[in-house]
């Protein structure tokens, strides 16, 4: 394939999801701890699409399609969370969220 | 000279990811976090192109960079400002923010060895493909045929999701109780 072969996607799907990890235990804001999960899907996405390329089977990008399929679900069941928690005025900071009870 | 610039495109792209990766996890506000994401996304599909994924890119434009990530600004823009008061580095390093870093950063090692342990060999020499790898038509016959079963969990898995979303959406009959409570109090 032209450009770079396949070990630098890998890395930079390496770096993109210790970045993601980061974001997820570093932020407080559960509407960026979910931003920074969708990095770290990605980061898989692009492993999946680059071991796709390697092996010129094409069940790699399959999955990477039901990866985004299962993040635009999440994003949803995340989004409706944060609206429901934001409703009853609490404050969205995961570190003060404890309990699921309403 | 294709082959430069298909470097060049990519360093760019990569490099608009990582970029982008670290505004979205250091951006106070979550309305710029939420548009470096979509500069991400972007950036994500150009590396798809070329690895050969066209319909994977042209799905995670319109899905992903598209749908999901107006519904994230419309939330956000619903909660209206949002922006944490407080960094993780604001009141100096706490130890929490430094053992996220570190277990960030052991996540990465271990990837990066595992990967140059099992496949570091086998890496540089990619299978010989067509012009047909990857394309929609390709793509969605497979899914008719081979990953039919995939296909049709993939869309119980978002219906369950949209109920999930509607239940969370729909306003409990306590709650509005509640409020009205409130109000007359």
């Amino acid at each position: 394939m032209l450009g770079p072969d396949v070990a630098w996607y890998l890395i930079v799907a390496a770096f993109l999801f210790a970045i993601g990890t980061a974001g997820v235990l570093l932020r407080r804001s559960p509407l960026i701890v979910l931003l920074s999960l969708e990095i770290m899907l990605n980061a898989a996405n692009l492993a999946l699409i680059a071991f796709a390329r390697l092996h010129g089977d094409h069940a790699g990008q399959i999955f990477a399609l039901a990866v985004m399929a299962v993040a635009a679900s999440e994003v949803v069941v995340g989004l409706g969370l944060i609206v429901a928690i934001a409703r009853r005025k609490l404050d969205l900071d995961v570190d003060r969220l404890r309990v699921l009870r309403g | 000279m294709g082959n430069f610039l298909v470097w060049v495109i990519w360093l760019l792209a990569a490099a608009a990811c990582l970029g982008s990766g670290l505004a979205v996890v250091s951006l106070r506000t979550p309305f710029f976090a939420a548009l470096a994401l979509i500069g991400n996304l972007g950036a994500h599909a150009v590396l798809f192109l070329l690895a050969s994924a066209e319909f994977v890119a042209a799905a995670q434009v319109l899905v992903y960079a598209g749908a999901v990530m107006v519904m994230f600004l419309f939330v956000i823009a619903y909660l209206g400002d949002r922006s944490e008061t407080e960094g993780p580095f604001t009141a100096g390093p706490s130890w929490l923010a430094w053992s996220a870093i570190v277990a960030a950063t052991a996540l990465l090692v271990e990837v990066v060895v595992v990967i140059g342990l099992k496949a570091g060999d086998g890496l540089a020499d990619e299978a010989t493909v067509d012009r047909s790898f990857g394309t929609p038509a390709e793509i969605g016959r497979l899914f008719l045929t081979d990953h039919l079963l995939a296909f049709e969990i993939t869309s119980i898995v978002l219906l369950v999701a949209a109920i999930g979303g509607v239940i969370l959406g729909t306003r409990s009959r306590a709650e509005d109780e509640e409020e009205a409570a409130h109000a007359r109090a």
